[in-house]
């Protein structure tokens, strides 16, 4: 792997060092190493099957949900240097300060404003006036609020797919989580919901960090200030988005974003 | 030759899909044919007793000398055993249901399911026996004043019955909520017993509704288990520790006497069916309407 970056000079907010990770015994994850900056946007990008949501799941401890998945290695969240994926880490306290959104919108089915209250309603937060505010304000944060300002007691299943996405990023913003995890936030999403998203990411970048798989090599030159390659479960180049996109070190990499495979 | 050897399959073809039909149709129409002698003797019940002495009156001796035909004794004493069968059988399949779907090993589940299926192949007279001989005794050293027969014991019998019932069809219906509103839920940091109770419950909640209703109009209409051990008495009270009589167990006591047809006691029978037919097929309705509101939800 090659590391020609200008990250060593801004702050690390996680660190996966030699993680690997086992579906049983299949071996998904092999020795990744792997640095995510403070408040910038990082791509994982790759071939369909390469472990980019594999990856993504290892930071929120998703893995635990299911039987016989086995975490090796680190990954470590600063500035605390807890090791996120170690057996003495409860998964609920890193949920607690790293979120998700998924692939597919999943609201729940409440109304919008419970959807978005949810996260403090689990944290044991009471309190209308404290609620209300920090529903309004992640609304503002997912550019949604004009839209359901006069609506937050209706049903989410009633809006749009892209509004959906958009709650589930409020949802997310709620609790004001250290790192945003996003699983091909926009593949089920029209064009002009998808462009939405993104300014969004872009924006939410100022107040965290944010990590992002995609299957689409534009988004990621788009949004991105970090690029990682996978490829069969390793990390084959990590740089500055420009270099990897115009520059590449490696062959595979460069195969992959002119487009000769994947 | 060719065109014989068509018209012979043809005919055989014809008879089978014909016969087939007609069971079909059998079946529906022995089920019509209930209902229209259900609403015949009934009419003619009502005939001779006003409807309104009928649904208002709260005296049921149809076989004295000096009858008196208020259904409200039959009807308050099978609500009184349903609510105590509900009160058992909806918390306690529920949790069941969630424990089974969310925290469960999957053998265990593996296991556990098909043994709560079979527990209701268990013949009711059992369960009935066992209220009467086993847990009334048992309860009449805590409650001094239970009677020997009465609507509590029954009831909590008829509710751990339904149990497994109440129990299998919440777990189907918890399973189908998708994974990834579980996921959604647990990524927001929350707890199995909150992704349950906040996330599973509504998102599962047409489907466990139904299993409710369809446990509820299970314990109108369960039999043999009142019939045993609730004391044939007609009695209008909404206490649980007093003898009681369900409108099932009257029709029974009455079907095993031998009353003339065309009698005024033969047609109580009717009317008190009646009462019985429109209280479970209405719950019954809901609960038909309430599942197939599931499908819809995803
Ligand atoms: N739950 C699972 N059990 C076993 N193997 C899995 C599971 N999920 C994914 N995999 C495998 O792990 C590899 C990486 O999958 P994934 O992380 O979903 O790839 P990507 O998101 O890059 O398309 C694939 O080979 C996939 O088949
Ligand atoms: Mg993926």
């Amino acid at each position: 792997m090659s590391t020609k970056t200008k990250q060593f000079n801004e702050i690390i907010k996680a660190e996966a060092k030699n993680l690997n990770f086992y579906y049983g015994d299949f071996h998904a994850l092999k020795g990744l190493d792997f640095k995510v900056s403070e408040k910038k946007v990082t791509a994982l990008i790759g071939p369909s099957g390469c472990g980019k949501t594999t990856f993504l799941r290892c930071f929120n401890r998703m893995h635990d949900l299911y039987p016989n998945n086995r975490y090796e290695g680190e990954i470590l969240m600063y500035p605390d240097e807890i090791n996120i994926v170690g057996d003495n880490i409860d998964p609920i306290e890193v949920r607690m300060r790293i979120s998700m959104v998924f692939q597919k919108p999943n609201p729940f089915p409440k109304t919008i404003y419970e959807n978005v209250a949810y996260g403090l309603r689990v944290r044991g937060i009471r309190g209308k006036d404290i609620i209300d505010e920090r529903v309004e304000k992640s609304l503002r944060g997912a550019a949604l609020w004009d839209e359901v300002k006069d609506r937050l007691h209706e049903h989410a299943f009633n809006m749009s797919g892209g509004q959906q996405q958009r709650l589930c990023i409020a949802r997310a913003l709620a609790t004001d989580p250290e790192i945003l995890l996003f699983d091909e936030p926009t593949s089920a999403l029209d064009p002009i919901a998808t462009s939405k998203v993104e300014e969004l990411i872009v924006e939410l970048k100022k107040v965290l960090t944010i990590l992002i798989v995609t299957h689409n090599m534009q988004q990621a030159a788009r949004i991105s200030d970090y690029t990682a390659f996978m490829y069969v479960g390793e990390l084959v180049e990590f740089g500055d988005t420009d270099t990897i996109f115009t520059a590449p070190t490696q062959k595979l990499t460069e195969e992959y974003i002119t487009g000769r495979f994947g | 030759m060719k065109k014989k050897i068509f018209s012979k399959r043809y005919i055989i073809e014809t008879m089978i899909e014909g016969s087939l039909m007609l069971s079909a149709v059998f079946s529906i129409f022995i089920t019509l044919g209930i209902i229209f002698v259900l609403c015949y003797e009934s009419l003619e019940f009502f005939k001779e007793i006003p409807i309104k002495d009928f649904l208002t009156g709260t005296v049921w001796t149809p076989l004295f000398a000096n009858p008196q035909f208020g259904i409200l004794p039959l009807v308050a004493g099978t609500l009184l055993t349903t609510a105590v069968a509900v009160s058992v059988a909806l918390p306690i399949g529920l949790i069941t249901a969630i424990y089974l779907s969310e925290y469960a090993p999957h053998k265990f589940r593996e296991t556990v399911k098909p043994i709560l299926e079979l527990l209701e192949a268990v013949p009711t007279v059992v369960y009935g026996y066992f209220a009467l001989l086993f847990l009334t005794p048992l309860l009449q050293k805590v409650f001094e004043n239970l009677s020997g027969f009465n609507a509590l014991s029954p009831g909590l019998i008829m509710g751990i019955m339904i149990v497994p019932y109440v129990g299998s069809v919440s777990e189907d219906a918890l399973k189908a909520v998708p994974m990834h509103i579980r996921e959604g839920s647990y990524a927001m940091g929350a707890t199995k017993l909150q992704t349950a109770f906040k996330v599973l419950i509504p998102s599962a909640f047409s489907g466990i509704a139904a299993a409710f209703i369809m446990g509820i109009s299970r314990a109108i209409g369960e039999t043999m288990i009142v019939a045993i051990a609730a004391g044939m008495m007609p009695n209008f009270t909404a206490n649980p520790m007093e003898p009681i009589q369900t409108l099932t167990s009257y029709i029974v006591q009455v079907s095993l006497g031998d009353l003339p047809h065309g009698t005024i006691e033969y047609k109580t029978i009717f009317a008190a069916g009646i009462v019985l037919f429109i209280m479970t097929l209405s719950f019954n309705i809901i609960g038909f309407w309430l599942k197939k509101r599931i499908r819809e939800a995803y």
